[in-house]
């Protein structure tokens, strides 16, 4: 479903919005990589966006690495200090991000910690990052109400800001958090950090329903997701299936193509198609 | 009975619950919010219930060991050329420092929210075995994040902490340090959050703890004040002390920020001097960034990543630092300077060997800043030092470092 576009001016990138409904069109689910700039070169993470792409990835979260990802587990984390090792930088991922653009339209949402974004300067960064091709940023430690000034720069500067809930957030706060997000509502899928987990909560449908009653934004699923027949699970009743960990570990084992081949899986999955 | 907790009636009106000035808020993830909430909450009414106020006070005074002593240090004096200088004796609290003040707040607290499991994070180790002291009083599960390095550092207060029935995790990821184990313990916060208090350490990370960790040392300060209006008749000209998060620092100057004619020293490691980038002197040479959950100024790198810190002393080895003390630093109410290693350890001689206290080398550092400038800071009065803690756990680490080898 990507567009390849075989000159290298700038692709015009799809919205969030548009990426959803392609998907519920066809009553499916969008699937939603995450990947850490420069990890473990900038090549690969390039590489890795175009076979994600490619393999039926229908929004991407690039990750900004930060020295202190206290909201991550010891996957996200490694995969973290090697590109940070790297030499890895703020202007280094919105370049993998733009040289992404020239061939592909699949939407992209920034992911990072505050930190590296303010001291950038937050009005310059979100310029930049939607000059470099970005719709959407998610900052992990930015929740609602927390600063509403650097929230209306983001919303200002023309990018979605992706807000968070997760299943400790109380029923009342859920319209406050609601309010302000844009592109869709990432629910976390269970206390605690990123990272693979061999079960998924039971009551996790339950609450995506329930929450689809007091929003209208669609709703991705994410921390935890790790195999073709969770993906599915989670397709049966979210919008979005977001798969970080998982990724990042096939990354490790089997390279770009490994990785590409994991995500394929996943689509699959989550299309009810038959897992291999 | 005391008031354990005057707001600072300088700040914004707007704002006040999260905020000092610009500084400080929630930055944090969102899972964390509703446990934010609950202890901010539990906070607001405990420190208005005569009943809490009351356990924490005779806490303080009979398992603590407080009032603690104000100290007039004739023989410092002498040396530095001028006085009066007093000693504010927080190395004689239980556990060898002020740190249990804020421990046995925070486990009165945990307690009254029926949380069973504590977490906290620790450097040298001073802060975990106090919330070990605390959680063995409170009869709760204890659970000490602490960074490798750091782990085979200070052995002793490892096994001190498991003594008193605490665990201790090693932290490797990062730095190994201070800053990677906090990470950790926010972690794990993040995980276990419906079960689980995190007893911070310091005036640092997400509203309410800059606040409610300050309001729990400022017994400090109020004492101070009571004694020195007893035996000099006067406020203080200054009062200085070490600021590595800031928590000994908050708890004496909080009831002198009203009092404009008290000059409000904060004393930063220096480490092997600023210059050389080799230090922990947030508030001198730092920016304001993001980091444990508040808007601070913070030690990084040109591209907002947050740099390692350095300090002889392990207490004061942590890039950002308490929020408030950013905002007293902007709006000019109190002053910051930075001391490095050597005066730190010349200061930690002298004090030994002139007045018969050998005090932590996080406030040695305080103690070499005022042998230097002791003429200005008794020109208006007598100057206070926070003597934050003995050097007991600093004598194998000082001899190893002057090259005594490992007798100890």
């Amino acid at each position: 479903m990507p567009a390849t576009n075989p000159s290298t001016s700038p692709t015009a990138p799809r919205t969030l919005s548009d990426a959803f409904a392609a998907r519920r069109a066809h009553g499916q689910a969008a699937l939603i990589p995450y990947i850490c700039a420069g990890f473990p070169t900038a090549d690969a993470s390039l590489a890795l966006m175009e076979a994600a792409a490619e393999a039926g990835a229908d929004i991407l979260e690039l990750g900004i690495p930060f020295s202190d990802p206290l909201a991550d587990g010891p996957t996200i984390q490694r995969a973290t200090f090697e590109a940070l090792g790297a030499g890895m930088t703020v202007r280094g991922a919105l370049e993998i991000l733009r040289r992404f653009r020239t061939r592909y339209d699949t939407p992209v949402v920034l992911f990072t910690y505050l930190n590296p974004v303010h001291h950038f300067g937050l009005t310059d960064f979100v310029r930049e990052a939607k000059e470099a091709g970005a719709q959407a940023l998610l900052l992990t430690d930015l929740p609602a109400g927390a600063d509403a000034g650097l929230e209306a720069v983001v919303r200002e500067g023309g990018l979605e800001l992706i807000r968070l809930l997760a299943p400790t957030t109380a029923r009342t706060r859920i319209p406050e958090v609601a309010e302000g997000a844009g592109g869709f509502l990432y629910y976390i899928s269970r206390t605690g950090v990123t990272g693979a987990r061999t079960a998924l909560r039971e009551e996790l449908a339950r609450e995506v329903e329930a929450l689809r009653k007091e929003v209208a934004l669609p709703i991705a699923v994410g921390f935890g997701i790790s195999t073709p027949e969770q993906a599915r699970l989670v397709a049966a009743s979210a919008d979005g299936v977001v798969v970080g960990s998982a990724l990042v570990d096939r990354l490790e084992k089997g390279g770009v193509e490994g990785a590409g081949a994991f995500l394929a899986e996943l689509r699959r999955g989550m299309d009810g198609e038959a897992v291999s | 009975m005391t008031d354990i907790a005057t707001p600072a009636p300088t700040l914004p009106a707007a704002d006040t619950r999260h905020r000092f000035g610009a500084f400080g808020g929630r930055y944090v993830p969102e899972t964390l919010i509703a446990a934010l909430d609950q202890l901010e909450e539990a906070y607001e009414e405990a420190r208005t219930d005569p009943a809490f106020l009351a356990e924490f006070d005779e806490l303080l005074r009979n398992f603590v060991g407080r009032p603690t002593p104000l100290f007039r240090a004739r023989r410092l004096e002498e040396e530095a050329g001028a006085g009066p200088i007093y000693l504010k004796r927080e190395d004689l609290n239980h556990t060898g420092a002020h740190k249990i003040n804020n421990t046995i707040g925070q486990g009165l607290l945990a307690r009254r929210m029926g949380k069973k499991r504590i977490i906290a994070e620790t450097g040298a180790g001073q802060h975990g075995v106090a919330t070990a002291t605390a959680c063995a009083l409170f009869d709760l599960e204890c659970v000490v994040y602490m960074g490798a390095e750091d782990v085979e550092r200070q052995a002793l207060n490892v096994f001190r902490m498991e003594l008193l029935g605490a665990e201790v995790r090693p932290v490797s990821s990062g730095t190994s340090t201070l800053k990677d184990a906090t990470n950790e313990a926010i972690r794990d916060w993040v995980t276990n959050v419906e079960s689980t208090h995190y007893i911070i350490g310091s005036v640092v990370g997400p509203a309410p703890f800059p606040r409610m960790v300050r309001d729990f040392h400022a017994v400090i300060g109020r004492e101070t004040r009571e004694q020195i209006l007893e035996v000099e008749g006067r406020l203080p000209g200054s009062v200085v002390a070490c600021v590595g998060g800031g928590s000994n620092a908050m708890g004496i100057f909080h009831p002198f920020v009203d009092d404009a004619e008290v000059r409000l020293v904060g004393v930063e490691a220096a480490g092997e001097g600023v210059e050389t980038g080799r230090h922990s002197a947030s508030l001198s040479v730092g920016e304001p960034g993001i980091l444990h959950g508040a808007l601070s100024y913070l030690l990084q790198d040109s591209d907002g990543q947050v740099a390692p810190a350095h300090s002889v002393s392990a207490g004061l080895d942590y890039p950002g630092v308490g929020p408030e003390h950013s905002h007293l630093r902007d709006t000019g109410r109190a002053c910051y300077v930075a001391v490095d290693d050597q005066a730190a350890l010349r200061a930690f001689h002298r004090m030994s060997e002139l007045e018969g206290i050998i005090p932590a080398l996080e406030t040695a550092h305080a103690i070499a800043y005022i042998l230097n400038e002791a003429k200005a800071l008794t020109s208006a009065g007598p100057c206070v030092l926070n003597l934050s803690g003995r050097g007991d756990k600093d004598v194998a680490h000082v001899a190893r470092v002057e090259g005594r080898g490992s007798l100890l």
